[in-house]
């Protein structure tokens, strides 16, 4: 049955950012024709609106509805989220304010543009942009599941086509403003999706346990419900199960400022600076990420009960909430949905465009050429990740996304290390990537698309996230040929960057363009 | 590099030991594996201002 008081709220909410979305093209005028301009906001964020668009780049729909998830059905595990989303910042903190510097400096839209910048090498760039192409399909797809699960819980559902009738609406809406906005779109809803995801978890962690008697009651009602589950769960982590708990959150950790859509918003900030104090502010949102996770033994507490694990945080509002407030919180939900699938399909169409069109295809590209492929690209990059829920199982989704995780980490090696040192030879990374990609998808594969792998080793089992295994075996790799490579006397190419580029010289750095 | 960075391996080493699997002590209803992780989430973003702090560049 359609609750039309929450239905009512939610297209108003909705209604809402979508103009907020057409009104971002003439936030800080300026000529949208570039792709500086459309693809990074003319890099001239602040503190504030950095902190808004990374948070809700970074902490995404799909996050809020999966890791609740994830603790409803599993329990402790899920809470890797809560370590994997501590431990970016102090990397972030001492690693980000160098590629920010060196990508101001020469003009670098793209992770990629930056190696190539450093090491000459074409296949690395390409490397680099496939990678993160293939990383970040699948993940704007999933953003559409947070959107499903909502429309499914408001109780609007339909036969055939007409199921997916409002995910389309949504997602045309979506492409409109993106294409005509670009960057200063999500950045503008960021503020509000932000608003109102702050207001919606407050509200559930002061209500919600109100009404369940307490936290104390909580957790041991949800150990309770996860020791009766077919395969049971518990509230804490077995020693066992610590390594792969913990290799999990590294990992993660050190996968997700590799991800396109985040370096987008890194490098659309006004300076380092504002890197660096967000670096420390951004945890607000892993505290809140912390209680969404118990969201999930909430409804185990509550007696939710249903066997799709991604209906159990919009089931618990709709028991707990009235009518006008799960409008508020579902909205929430949908349009933190909006934001990410907005910046990733940016951050995508910026690397299509400078590192596969204009490279291979076109390099004599205007800066209004540039701009005008990237926005069609953004718009096929949507068109796709619909077809893609649209047409063919969910499941494929998640398992792409979950191997777009250990993907994206083997360019940690050439991105990271090289904004620190030039030593590796460009082939041996190359060939450190191609084997981490590998092993990592073989790992998972034989897994049956599962994060953690078993490594036997001196007659032990060591099971850890597999992302981890083939990030050493890249690193390995590209250590053992950096010598080979250099004995051989294979050419290394030119590098465009000089050691005081990477300075970011505080605050007193100008934006490109003056606002 | 200033050795206030040295701050910022303390979330490293507290959260991949494994010292936190355990129910007790509770803390307000939490078992101490949940507010441990709470603990050092804000005790992480504290160092991290500080670090912050200390390694600012002053404006010219």
């Amino acid at each position: 049955m359609i609750d039309g008081v929450a239905l009512t709220v939610f297209i108003v909410l909705f209604l809402f950012v979508t103009v907020l979305g057409f009104y971002a093209a003439r936030w800080n005028r300026a000529d949208l024709s570039s792709l500086n301009e459309w693809g990074l906001g003319g890099r001239r964020f602040g503190t504030i609106i950095v902190w808004f668009l990374l948070g809700g780049d970074l902490y995404t729909a799909y996050t809020f509805i999966a890791v609740p998830a994830l603790m409803f059905g599993a329990g402790a595990t899920g809470f890797f989220a809560v370590p994997y989303t501590i431990m970016i910042y102090p990397m972030a903190m001492i690693v980000l304010p160098r590629l920010w510097a060196v990508c101001h400096r020469h003009n670098w839209i793209t992770p990629a543009d930056f190696v190539h910048g450093r090491y000459g090498s074409r296949s690395l760039e390409l490397a680099v942009a496939l990678t993160g192409l293939l990383a970040t399909m699948p993940y704007i797809a999933l953003q559409l599941v947070g959107i499903q699960v909502v429309l499914a819980t408001m109780g609007i559902t339909g036969t055939g086509i007409m199921a997916d009738v409002p995910l389309i609406v949504a997602f045309v809406i979506l492409a409109a403003y993106t294409y005509t906005s670009g960057l200063r779109a999500p950045a503008m809803i960021a503020i509000v999706k932000d608003t109102l995801i702050y207001i919606t978890v407050i509200v559930a962690v002061i209500v919600i346990p109100m009404k369940l008697g307490g936290f104390g009651h909580i957790f041991a009602a949800a150990q309770a419900a996860l020791a009766a589950h077919p395969k049971p769960g518990s509230i804490v982590v077995a020693p066992a199960a610590f390594g792969a708990y913990a290799s999990l959150a590294l990992g993660s950790a050190l996968a997700l400022f590799l991800y396109p859509h985040s370096i987008t918003g890194v490098l659309s900030s006004r300076n380092a600076d504002v890197i660096r104090r967000n670096a420390a502010f951004l945890p607000a949102y892993s505290l809140m990420l912390g209680l969404i996770a118990l969201l999930g033994y909430m409804a185990l507490a509550a007696g939710i009960s249903t066997k799709t694990t991604s209906l159990a945080v919009p089931l618990l509002f709709k028991a707990m909430f009235p009518s006008w407030f799960v409008g508020v919180a579902f909205a929430a939900i949908a349009i933190g949905a909006l934001v990410p699938a907005a910046i990733m399909s940016i951050a995508a169409a910026n690397l299509f465009t400078r590192n596969v069109w204009v490279r291979y295809v076109r390099p004599a590209a205007t800066e209004s050429e540039e701009s005008g492929i990237a926005k069609v690209t953004s718009l096929v990059v949507k068109v796709g990740a619909l077809a893609f829920i649209i047409f063919i199982p969910l499941q494929y989704a998640i398992n792409l996304q979950l191997l777009g995780g250990l993907w994206i980490l083997q360019t940690l090696p050439a991105i990271v290390f090289g904004l620190y040192t030039r030593w590796f030879h460009a082939r041996a990374l190359f060939a450190g990537w191609l084997v981490g990609m590998v092993v990592g998808t073989a790992m998972a594969a034989s897994q049956g698309f599962a994060s953690i792998y078993p490594l036997h080793v001196f007659g032990a089992v060591w099971p850890a996230y597999a992302a981890v295994y083939a990030l050493i075996a890249n690193l390995v790799v590209a250590a053992v040929f950096t010598p080979v490579c250099d004995a051989l006397r294979l050419p290394r190419a030119g590098d465009a960057v000089n050691a005081g580029d990477f300075e970011d010289r505080g605050l007193d750095t100008v934006p490109l363009t003056a606002p | 590099m200033s050795r206030w960075y040295w701050l910022l391996i303390v979330p490293f080493v507290a959260l991949l030991a494994p010292v936190y699997l355990k129910t007790e002590p509770a803390l307000g209803g939490f078992p101490f594996f949940y507010w441990y992780q709470f603990a050092v989430l804000i005790v992480s973003a504290v160092l991290t201002w500080i670090v912050y702090r200390a390694t600012r560049e002053t404006p010219q």
